[in-house]
């Protein structure tokens, strides 16, 4: 139970990473009414693996998923992604960064509704104006399930379908790494487990480094690494958990 | 990415075809103005050039060239003997000599009158064997040969239903006379001629009827064989000298039709200036609706970030958006033009202002300026709202209910507009005040000027929107409750209907109810449309005058009504039972109340804008209407400062010269005390073209009082035949003083010296005697025609209907020539003035109807933002009407808002062009009723537009609201 345990003063870095946080602070507000959301993460997100982080509501857990994927900016510290230092770059520069670096799955899917599955999913290319490697992407809708849904409006769709269509989406451009924001949080159990399934599935098949952020103990556990933050801080890190594993420590964390 | 605009587009196409509107009916109206002023101009050009189709070269008198106020002198005619000289040139084929008189000539009607329609009427003498210079083509019977037949116009054949063979009379400069109508003409290829009249006779009767004997207006010639008109011309000059102009056929044709030109020219600025008022409100209305929806999309645009599009790639796609909503709008409001220009045309026809046209012209210049103008227009408005979509944070696609920043400039907005509205005061009091600017530079800047004050206000009006919102919210309380005495008698009729279709299933007591209110019905609205009509349409018959008293009746009585229902109905519902009214119009609703009010503050730049929109419209119709009642009153002061008889007898459309045999008519009267004339001509005095008038020097005080700066009345019998009296301006003019000298040429080619025996200072807005008055003996040797501008009459005692009746029975001859006292013509030109007036309201009614987009497309794009809120009062226990109050409350403070913005501001620039006017003494007067009718407009605009969107948002469905995303 206790194996994989690492403590919490160390920086979490291994080999090959892709993301890299170092002493990441953020501050909302100023003076009496600031509230410290992060209070100085280091970390490091290896290259072709599943990474949770996992905290109890307030943990600072999304703020740091969003200053990991550019959406936000630290107070203090910097983020890499591939060798790129996040800070100080232009607007231009970043989404430059979004386009090849970065791919978004969302709690609410956060699909276009006017447009159909199969272009939601190329979204990101057309955006970038860049044309599908055809094969790729007929392997890529056959094993996301969606090659008999394609032409179909996400209004057509149930909530699992849309998330496989979301998921799709952030896979179609390759990118260096996909941030995952709960993205079980809006489905029922049953479809919510096919999801992750995909998404272990996803990122075993393409060797996709995949950054997710849950408060499900069930979802972390698919995780090759998950990450305990509490109260702004990476408090605890486990190894391929198991779903127990995970909420024990979760419940630790909570009677602290 | 712009797929996606595009689809998302076509997903909310009833939201985007609402927005479409707005731009629909400017670009309708560039498009139209420019169909139909494009007919007007062919239908001039094909008169033109038909009537010199046959001809090589045209001798007439030599052009004076004497100018005044857009108008030319007429040429002199030329004599008669003339024609044998043009025959005598060598390359002469054949020559024609002919008559053309453009005012004095009248076809009467069935009842006697003459037809006048702000329009030339037109008498021919036309030698019809030489049938090649004829410019008209016969559509029944024959042409004239005798001095009892005339050829008429097919368009007064048809409305008066005269035919070959029907006995017509016509007016002339000699008495009214019966002719046999022995043919109806047209010009070939012109549909109509408008207002416009012709009656054709042969030459000599021509010339006997129009006081011509002698001598033609023009000789046409057409050259031998193997001759060029331009040689034409100069073997005609040769030979014939100095005397005379002679032009070919094309250049008579030009100088024709140039004058016309500018006419038309005219009539399409002053067309299209509305519709792009129109676009300029639609501005408003895009920008405002593009605002919004981009403020909704924030997440979808955030997505979109998040998945790589650059900012770039986010305004472009708004800014396609708005192409499409343009160029769809643009293609819409292109072919709408057609039946605009229709309908324009039929304005123009019922305010008797009608033009020739032919079948519609369609020009590519239509086209391109129809869409490039609406194109450009809508992208030009979603530039900001495109702008502020690129800020849009990406961060904002994992955050509920994230809204739009602020933009960065948007703390210095009410500085920005501080500077604009500065700017638009100074730019307008420059382009009003500098001394010699050029018309269109000082047009431009006043454009400009209006422009950014209009911006600058609305830039400034979301301030306003707090405090005025509180102010109006107890008005349109009370102005709701008000109107549900007005239309409660329409839900009492329609239930009458529904009640007898389905059969009775009332009690006794309650269908008298539904009668009595059914009965009200008809009154109450029969009562606000001649309200408006009043307004509109000027003084209106006596038996309407009624209708005000109608109007406060029916409103106590519905009121009455609502108020001895309210206990009733309370009782009722006390009772549970299910009733139309759940709740009795005047119990107070505070909670709805409250909800609308706080509605229209929350979110103040869009309530300003919707605003803004409306407050253009209201701006400009009171600007209108405030200046015209300036102008009304120092009309008025000029004509009772000026006049002192009893009778004035003008022209039957009032400014024309007519006949001065009327005033020996006039004379025949047996209670005519004193009859004098002024006579009226242009001539060119000391270097410039002026009016210049013929007085009796002895009777001519009795009738008109001068209002002396140097002399007095004894001055005039000292006019003898060389004095002048000379207005004061004109005087400043050319530096006369009293005992100058200066010289007067006439069209005729005199020259006279006068000199300065007097000068007065007549009123400068409505000055009735020319520049320069001189005895009527010496006008009458120097001047060709003897035409009159008034007859003034005196009879003893006052001024009665029978004196008039007595009068009018001696000019009966004359049917041109109108009796009026001085009040009636006074009244005669008010209500001539409000037809113009009337024609801008409806004009401008344009761009209001634009600003009721407006608020429709708010109003409809804040339920939809306020789906889930909507459905939460739903839930909570809203009722459907309290809903449909909730919105419709909203979009009447809205309306009030717009008024409450509009009116100062339409006050405010009556008051600078009046100021900028003064030195032709404009006054500035508010009129009370149409500005209170304006206001009234603003809250029917609001009422009516909240119809749509109201039923909406009561029609939700609660669940589905609840669960709305």
């Amino acid at each position: 139970m206790q194996t994989h345990k690492a403590t919490a003063a160390q920086p979490a870095r291994l080999n090959g990473s892709v993301v890299t946080a170092t002493d990441v602070t953020r501050r909302y507000g100023h003076g009496d009414t600031a509230v410290d959301a992060l209070r100085g993460v280091s970390l490091e997100v290896a290259r072709g693996k599943l990474t949770a982080v996992m905290g109890p509501s307030g943990s600072g857990k999304s703020t740091l998923m969003h200053i990991l994927a550019a959406l936000d900016r630290p107070t203090s510290g910097w983020v890499e992604i591939d060798g790129t230092r996040l800070g100080g770059l232009s607007d231009n520069a970043i989404t430059k960064i979004r386009r090849t670096h970065i791919g978004f799955v969302f709690q609410f899917f956060n699909l276009l509704p006017m447009l159909t599955a199969e272009e939601n999913v190329l979204l990101p290319l057309s955006i970038a104006g860049e044309k599908p490697e055809k094969s790729f992407f007929e392997d890529l809708l056959r094993r996301i399930g969606l090659h008999d849904r394609r032409s179909h409006r996400p209004s057509e769709l149930s909530g699992g379908q849309q998330q496989r269509v979301a998921i799709a989406r952030a896979l179609v451009s390759r990118p260096t790494v996909v941030f995952a924001d709960e993205p079980t949080g809006n489905l029922d159990s049953k479809t919510g487990g096919e999801i992750l399934e995909l998404l272990q599935q996803s990122v075993a098949d393409y060797q996709q480094t995949l950054v997710m952020v849950t408060h499900e103990a069930r979802a972390a556990a698919i995780a090759d690494r998950v990450l305990f933050l509490a109260d702004g801080r990476i408090v605890r890190e486990l190894e391929c958990a198991g779903e127990r594993d995970v909420l024990a420590a979760m419940e630790e964390l909570t009677a602290l | 990415m712009t797929r996606v605009a595009l689809r998302g587009l076509a997903g909310r196409k009833f939201r985007a075809s609402l927005t479409a509107l707005a731009i629909v009916l400017g670009v309708a109206m560039i498009s139209g103005s420019l169909v139909l002023t494009d007919t007007i101009d062919r239908a001039f050009d094909r008169i033109f050039v038909e009537s010199y189709a046959g001809t090589d070269a045209v001798v007439s008198g030599a052009s004076s060239d004497i100018k005044f106020e857009g108008e030319t002198a007429e040429s002199p005619p030329i004599p008669a003997a003339l024609l044998d000289e043009v025959r005598a040139v060598s390359t002469v084929d054949v020559a024609a000599g002919s008559i053309l008189e453009q005012t004095a000539v009248k076809i009467l009607d069935r009842k006697g009158d003459p037809i006048v329609k702000n329009a030339p009427t037109f008498g021919f003498g036309i030698d019809a064997s030489v049938s090649r210079f004829n410019p008209l083509e016969l559509k029944d019977g024959r042409w004239p040969t005798g001095p009892a037949e005339v050829v008429i116009d097919s368009g007064t054949a048809e409305d008066e239903r005269y035919g070959v063979g029907d006995r017509v009379q016509v007016a002339t400069v000699r008495p009214v006379r019966e002719f046999e109508v022995v043919g109806i003409a047209q010009y070939g290829g012109v549909e109509s001629l408008g207002g416009a009249t012709f009656a054709v006779f042969d030459v000599r009767t021509a010339q006997q009827l129009l006081d011509q004997e002698g001598t033609f207006d023009a000789i046409q010639v057409a050259a031998k064989a193997g001759t060029s008109p331009e040689e034409l011309v100069a073997d005609l000059e040769s030979a014939l000298g100095k005397r005379v102009t002679v032009r070919s056929g094309v250049e008579q044709a030009n100088e024709d039709s140039e004058e016309v030109a500018g006419f038309v020219t005219f009539i399409r600025y002053f067309l299209l200036t509305f519709g792009f008022i129109a676009l300029f409100v639609g501005a408003f209305v895009i920008f405002n609706t593009l605002s919004i929806t981009v403020a909704q999309r924030t997440r979808e645009l955030a997505t979109l970030r998040t998945l790589g599009a650059s900012r770039r790639q986010v305004l472009t796609s708004v800014l396609v958006e708005a192409f499409v909503i343009g160029a769809l709008a643009s293609v819409i409001g292109l072919f709408l033009g057609f039946g605009l220009a229709k309908l324009l045309n039929w304005l123009f026809k019922l305010l008797e202002l009608e033009l020739p046209t032919t079948g519609l012209v369609f020009a590519t210049r239509t086209v391109v300026v129809a869409l490039l103008v609406g194109i450009l227009v809508t992208v030009v408005a979603g530039l900001a709202p495109a702008l502020r979509a690129t800020r849009v944070p990406p961060i904002s696609a994992v955050r509920e209910g994230a809204t739009l920043p602020t933009g960065r400039l948007s703390r210095y907005t009410p500085y920005i507009a501080g500077v604009l509205v500065a700017l638009a005061v100074a730019l307008l009091g420059y382009s009003l005040f500098a001394d010699e600017l050029e018309i269109a530079q000082r047009l431009l800047s006043i454009a400009g000027g209006v422009l950014a004050l209009f911006i600058g206000v609305a830039l400034l009006s979301p301030k306003l929107v707090r405090p005025l919102a509180r102010a109006l919210a107890p008005v349109s309380r009370w102005v709701l409750v008000g109107l549900t005495g007005v239309y409660l008698p329409v839900l009492y009729g329609a239930w009458l209907v529904s009640e007898a279709v389905t059969g009775w299933t009332l009690g006794a007591a309650r269908r008298a109810v539904y009668l009595l209110g059914g009965l009200l019905l008809p009154t109450a609205y029969g009562a606000l449309v001649a309200l408006v009509l009043r307004v509109v349409a000027g003084p209106v018959p006596s038996w309407l005058l009624v209708v005000p008293w109608l109007v406060a009746v029916t409103s106590i009585l519905a009121a009455a009504l609502l108020l001895l229902s309210t206990p009733v109905l309370l009782v009722l519902r006390a009772r549970g039972a299910r009733e139309v009214f759940a709740r009795p119009a005047f119990e107070r609703d505070p909670a709805t109340e409250q909800l609308a009010r706080e509605n229209s503050r929350r979110n103040p730049g869009r309530t300003a804008a919707t605003a803004a929109a409306l407050m253009i419209g209201i701006a400009l119709v009171t600007f209108v209407s405030v200046l015209a009642q300036g102008m009304r009153e120092s009309n008025r002061d000029a004509i009772t400062g000026q006049i002192k008889s009893d009778f004035v007898i003008t022209s039957e459309d009032g400014y024309s010269e007519f006949v001065a045999g009327v005033t020996d008519a006039a004379a025949t009267a047996p209670n005519a005390e004193l009859v004098t004339d002024v006579r009226q001509e242009i001539g060119q005095v000391a270097g410039a073209g002026q009016n210049v008038t013929g007085v009796d020097p002895q009777q001519i005080t009795a009738a008109y009082s001068f209002e002396w700066k140097e002399g007095s009345d004894a001055v005039l019998a000292e006019l003898g035949r060389s004095g002048a009296i000379v207005a004061e301006t004109f005087a400043d003019d050319k530096d006369l003083a009293v005992g100058d000298a200066f010289t007067l040429r006439t069209p005729g080619g005199r020259h006279f010296t006068l000199t300065v025996k007097g000068i007065y200072e007549p009123p400068p807005f409505y000055p009735l005697l020319g520049a320069v008055t001189i005895s009527r003996d010496t006008w009458d040797s120097l001047f060709e025609n003897a035409r009159n501008r008034f007859t003034f009459v005196n009879v003893p005692g006052e001024p009665t209907k029978e004196a008039k009746r007595a009068i009018d029975a001696a000019v009966k001859k004359y049917p041109d020539a109108r009796v009026q006292t001085r009040q009636e013509w006074i009244d005669k030109e008010d209500s001539e003035f409000q037809q113009f007036l009337s024609m801008l309201y409806i004009l401008l009614a344009l761009s209001v109807i634009v600003s009721v987009f407006g608020i429709v497309n708010t109003l409809v794009l804040s339920v939809f933002e306020r789906t889930r809120e909507l459905g939460m009062l739903r839930a909570v226990g809203m009722t459907r009407s309290q809903t449909r109050r909730l919105i419709r409350h909203e979009s009447v403070i809205t309306a009030l808002l717009g008024a409450a913005l509009g009116l100062p501001l339409g006050i405010f620039l009556a008051a600078l062009v009046t100021e900028a006017l003064g030195q032709w003494d404009v006054q500035f007067r508010i009129p009370a009723t149409p500005l209170e009718i304006f206001v009234v407009a603003a809250i029917f605009v609001g009422i009516v537009a909240a119809l749509l969107p109201a039923r909406r948002a009561a029609r939700l469905d609660v669940l589905q609201a609840l669960q709305y995303e």
